[in-house]
């Protein structure tokens, strides 16, 4: 066994902080051979929460919004702050690009500036899932890999509606990035087709008074739908950059606020079931006794279980 | 006997078959610079006595992009494509006992144009010449580096204000100066049709126009005229040498009617489109590069033959630029080529040939109808700027197109796609292969000169000169009334004369702008078909996902300076085709910047490319910071890359190389698979980590069938 493929020790290194290890990890958590799939499972049962003794120290941020809002730009000054404070930070981003050809082309990186001696810095690209609706597993388990080992753990998608639903499941806190004048996201939250995030940016502050209007729109509409907690924030990421600062803050804010342990745990249990109905489909889930009896098996588990592990129990359960 | 009949009843004499008098020739110059300011100075002084009429200076990329020699992203770039500039010693040694007053030059300079210009202008005070004697343009087109060149510095919206001041100080100050050459020229070597490119230079020349009316306003009367006046063009000309003369008769059409009913010009003098013109590099072949001259022969007809769409300059590139740098013979040929045509051709004794050719007019129809279309599409996306990546992707289109037609021998390049026997050429048997090496220590020694000069010079007038404009630079255009000193064009000149550096100059206005990365256009490509090849590629490319536990994982990127993306986006766009995972890292890239990005991404294979000479020192620099960074996967190069270099770059660990000989990229793709293939056999690990002596010695068997 190589150690570039050896699950267990790359998961051990990553528990002690070991960023080095973080791009074999990502080779074996994206790998769908037999092989790597056992050594996937052992690197997450490392990092997973039970054999941390808590739950992995990251902060797991989600960032989404349509093409062309500004995200990358706006992540390139995120990681510039985050970096001056001397916090870690990985970001996987994640490519819409649906597999037209089977390939992908994955743009994004060159398009965030960053040190490439900086060794606290890691940018991974991966295309979008083949299956609908949700982030690939493989993505889900990167996350809660390089949690244990980063001090931010961005997941960057493309898209309003879906992608900031999915991301949920696995970030902390959710952001929504729009440009002004995208009337489009005003409507999703009001039609409850897109749900609401925990931050909202408007990007291109510079444009002056059409960003401050779409401020203030945005602000209007989560009011009336009772989300008058959600911070909207306007920032530039063009120098002279603005509200960069304030956004971390709020960041940091919304997960002061959060009890962590308990959002990850729900989170977790919900991918698993996710997983397990993708993987043996509708007919196993009636097997277990349907979704309620599976939530109820779920819950009884140990909180310190990986979504592998928790897949494992209704397997067994389902046999 | 009766007197002869008329052979066409349209003669009826009205119709003079000659001109007067012979017409002038047109200004000749050749594209040139390399080495030094010194050894540059000794080139240009040569061609001028061999007849050549104008200079066109060549700008080494450091210089393009706002560089000094020891900034780490000029490395191995250092006078390769032409010569490095970099304080007002260098412009004068350059222009050594070249009176500036007569001479009329023009600078391939885009981002940094408002800084060349400015050394330009106190080289002249230097030799007792006053600003408002000065001929000549700068390239000074923006948004065609966003689109096919990549030497760009600042973000566009920066950009196009550097723009404007430099038309509103050189209409005021420099009257005799073209400040901006709106390029088609690079579009059409991205691969723009015809059409492309008229209606992407009409497009970007009305953003021109639009940024520098807010400028100079209205008052006072005629200023508009005059600017529309200074605009000139530089476009291209491929082999379809008749089409592409009905190509320059469409765009005087349109320009004429743009500066009429947009601009409301009336003055015919500055109606006119004028243009010089570099013909076509893009259709050039390594492949018997002695052909290059006829096709080079005919691209010149088709910018001289009418008279009324002639270009008022011409720079014809030389036979060898798909082998390497050309030497002083290689453009002394072209030059000939030029003298021979206006000298010793009748070409200058007519009226236009083509006026009532009904066959041209509707071929001018044509074009115009399908050019007046596209500026219709580019206007809906907000004008040239806006529609940059709109631009982007429909040139990456375009080009795949050319080089699907090529592959499958729809097109023919005589020499590289059909009768490809042929003996052994005596023009490329020398030890260098007949192109021009820069010496490698120039580098070392302009990062020595440009030290010494900062260690000589006044530091505190350069500090406060570029406070000074970095100060001009954050205040933004005020009302009319505001003072001159917010042109930035005032406080550039006072760094220049100040002896600050090209490097500075830019560095400062990066701080103030921020930097930009233009889109890369891949990402829209649209899919193509899975018959036949792509098919079967698929398959094995599917097979090998199979094998690795991962999708086939490539990076695609250019190292150093050279913005020349065309065949990395081809590439790019092939390999997703095929169906790998592309990381697409575009242009500008330092040897740390792709080792992290091999590393962070997992990929199975390196792509590089490089047409600009540097490959010798860069290609080696990667791949140390590949092994430094622990990244084992194999690296593959493309780009112009001398037969006589291919060696040694394998010697230090390159898989393959690929020239533009290697036009079937289909073939190239096949090679990259199977060399990942072969690395997945090596009992490793988890894919990414193949084992890279083995990789690289199967890939020179595959390469050197």
């Amino acid at each position: 066994m190589n150690a570039e493929s050896d699950g267990a020790s790359l998961g051990a290194r990553l528990r002690a902080r070991d960023l080095s290890a973080a791009p074999a990890a990502l080779n074996l958590l994206e790998s769908s051979a037999e092989r790597d799939r056992e050594q996937a499972a052992k690197l997450l049962h490392e990092v997973a929460p039970g054999v941390l003794d808590a739950e992995a120290p990251a902060h797991v941020i989600g960032v989404t919004g349509p093409p062309g809002a500004g995200k990358s730009t706006l992540l390139g000054a995120l990681l510039a702050r985050w970096r001056a404070q001397g916090r870690t930070v990985a970001l996987l981003a994640v490519d819409p690009s649906s597999r037209r050809s089977g390939g992908s082309l994955l743009g994004d990186r060159a398009r965030i500036e960053f040190d490439p001696a900086d060794a606290g810095v890691l940018i991974r690209s991966t295309a979008a899932g083949e299956r609908l609706g949700g982030l690939a597993p493989a993505t889900r388990g990167a996350a809660s890999a390089l949690a244990a080992a980063f001090d931010v753990v961005v997941i960057e998608t493309v898209g309003v509606g879906q992608a900031e639903t999915d991301v949920a499941d696995v970030a902390d806190t959710v952001a929504v990035v729009v440009q002004p004048g995208s009337g489009d996201v005003l409507q999703f939250l009001k039609s409850g087709i897109m749900e609401t995030p925990d931050v909202l940016v408007v990007t291109k502050a510079d444009l002056g008074q059409i960003a401050l209007s779409a401020r203030r729109d945005l602000s209007a509409a989560l009011r009336s739908l009772g989300s008058s907690a959600v911070k909207v924030l306007a920032v530039s990421a063009l120098p002279p950059a603005s509200g960069i600062d304030e956004l971390v803050a709020a960041f940091d804010e919304h997960r002061a606020s959060l009890d962590v342990a308990e959002r990850r745990l729900a989170a977790r249990r919900a991918a698993a079931l996710t997983d397990f109905t993708i993987e043996h489909g509708e007919r196993a889930l009636r097997t277990l006794g349907g979704r309620h009896t599976a939530q109820a098996l779920l819950a009884e588990q140990d909180r310190g279980l990986d979504v592998p592990a928790l897949v494992a129990v209704l397997e067994q359960h389902a046999q | 006997m009766t007197a002869a009949q008329p052979y066409n009843e349209r003669m009826s004499g009205e119709y003079p078959a000659r001109l007067p008098e012979r017409d002038r020739p047109w200004m000749m110059r050749t594209y040139a610079g390399h080495s030094t300011a010194k050894a540059s100075n000794e080139l240009y002084r040569r061609n001028l006595e061999k007849g050549q009429t104008g200079l066109s200076v060549a700008f080494d990329l450091p210089t393009q992009t706002g560089y000094d020699p020891d900034d780490e992203l000029a490395r191995g770039e250092v006078g390769k494509v032409g010569v490095p500039i970099c304080h007002r010693g260098d412009m004068a040694a350059l222009m050594d006992g070249i009176p500036l007053g007569e001479m009329n030059t023009s600078m391939t300079i885009n981002a940094t144009a408002a800084w060349l210009l400015a050394l330009y202008i106190v080289a002249a005070e230097n030799q007792g010449v006053a600003e408002n004697q000065l001929q000549g343009t700068t390239q000074n087109d923006i948004i065609k580096e966003f689109l096919a060149r990549g030497t760009y510095a600042f973000p566009p919206a920066p950009s196009m204000r550097l723009i404007a001041d430099m038309i509103a100080y050189t209409v005021e100050h420099v009257p005799k100066w073209n400040p901006i050459n709106i390029c088609s020229y690079h579009l059409q070597e991205a691969g723009a049709t015809p059409v492309q490119e008229i209606a992407y230079a009409m497009s970007n020349a009305i953003a021109v126009l639009d940024a520098a009316r807010e400028r100079v306003g209205e008052e006072p009367e005629g200023r508009m005229e005059q600017v529309f006046g200074r605009v000139s063009f530089f476009v291209n000309a491929g082999v379809r040498f008749i089409e592409e003369h009905a190509k320059l008769r469409a765009m005087s059409i349109l320009w004429e009617e743009l500066g009429r009913e947009r601009y409301r010009v009336q003055d015919p003098r500055h109606l006119r489109f004028r243009y010089g013109v570099q013909v076509n590099s893009l259709g050039l072949t390594e492949a018997q590069p002695e052909n290059n001259v006829q096709r080079i022969v005919l691209e010149a007809l088709a910018v001289t033959l009418g008279r009324s769409a002639r270009a008022r300059a011409i720079q014809l590139p030389a036979w060898n630029e798909a082998l390497g740098l050309p030497r002083p013979w290689d453009q002394q040929w072209s030059l000939r080529i030029q003298q021979v045509l206006a000298y010793e051709t009748d070409v200058l004794e007519y009226p236009d040939i083509f006026e009532g050719s009904k066959v041209m007019d509707a071929l001018v129809q044509e074009l115009l109808d399908g050019a007046r279309a596209e500026m219709a599409v580019v206007a809906e996306h907000g004008g040239a700027v806006e529609a940059v990546p709109y631009m982007k992707a429909a040139l990456v289109d375009s080009h795949r197109e050319r080089i699907r037609r090529i592959e499958e021998g729809e097109q023919v390049v005589v020499g590289q796609n059909r009768f490809t026997e042929t003996e052994q050429s005596p023009l490329t048997a020398d030890a260098e292969g007949g192109i021009l090496v820069v010496d490698p220590t120039i580098e070392a020694e302009q990062i020595e000169a440009v030290r010494r000069w900062r260690s000589q010079r006044d530091q505190a007038a350069v500090e406060e000169a570029l406070a000074r404009l970095a100060q001009a630079a954050r205040h933004e255009h005020g009302a009319p009334s505001s003072p001159e000193g917010e042109n930035l064009m005032v406080p550039t000149i006072a760094a220049a004369r100040a002896g600050a550096t090209t490097g500075e100059w830019a560095r400062t206005l990066r701080e103030v702008f921020g930097s930009y990365r233009a889109p890369t256009g891949v990402g829209e490509a649209a899919a193509i078909s899975s018959d036949g090849e792509i098919g079967e590629l698929r398959r094995q490319v599917a097979d090998l996902q199979q094998k690795l536990g991962r999708r086939p994982k490539i990076l695609v990127g250019k190292p150093g300076l050279d913005g020349h993306s065309n065949g990395a986006e081809q590439i790019a766009v092939r390999a997703r085709d095929v169906g790998m995972d592309v990381v697409y890292e575009g242009i500008r890239l330092t040897p740390a910047q792709i080792a992290a990005s091999a590393l962070q991404e997992g990929v199975h294979v390196v792509g590089l490319s490089i047409l600009s000479g540097s490959h010798r020192e860069l290609i080696p620099a990667v791949l140390e910071a590949l092994r430094g960074a622990g990244v084992t996967a194999p690296v593959v190069v493309g780009g112009i890359i001398p037969e006589q270099d291919v060696a040694p770059l394998r010697q230090a660990g390159v898989a393959a190389v690929y020239t533009p000989k290697d036009f079937d990229i289909g073939r190239i793709m096949r090679e990259i698979v199977a060399l990942v293939d072969a690395g997945a056999d090596v009992p490793a690990t988890n894919g990414a980590s193949t084992n890279g002596s083995s990789a690289a010695g199967s890939a020179a068997g595959v390469a050197g069938a």
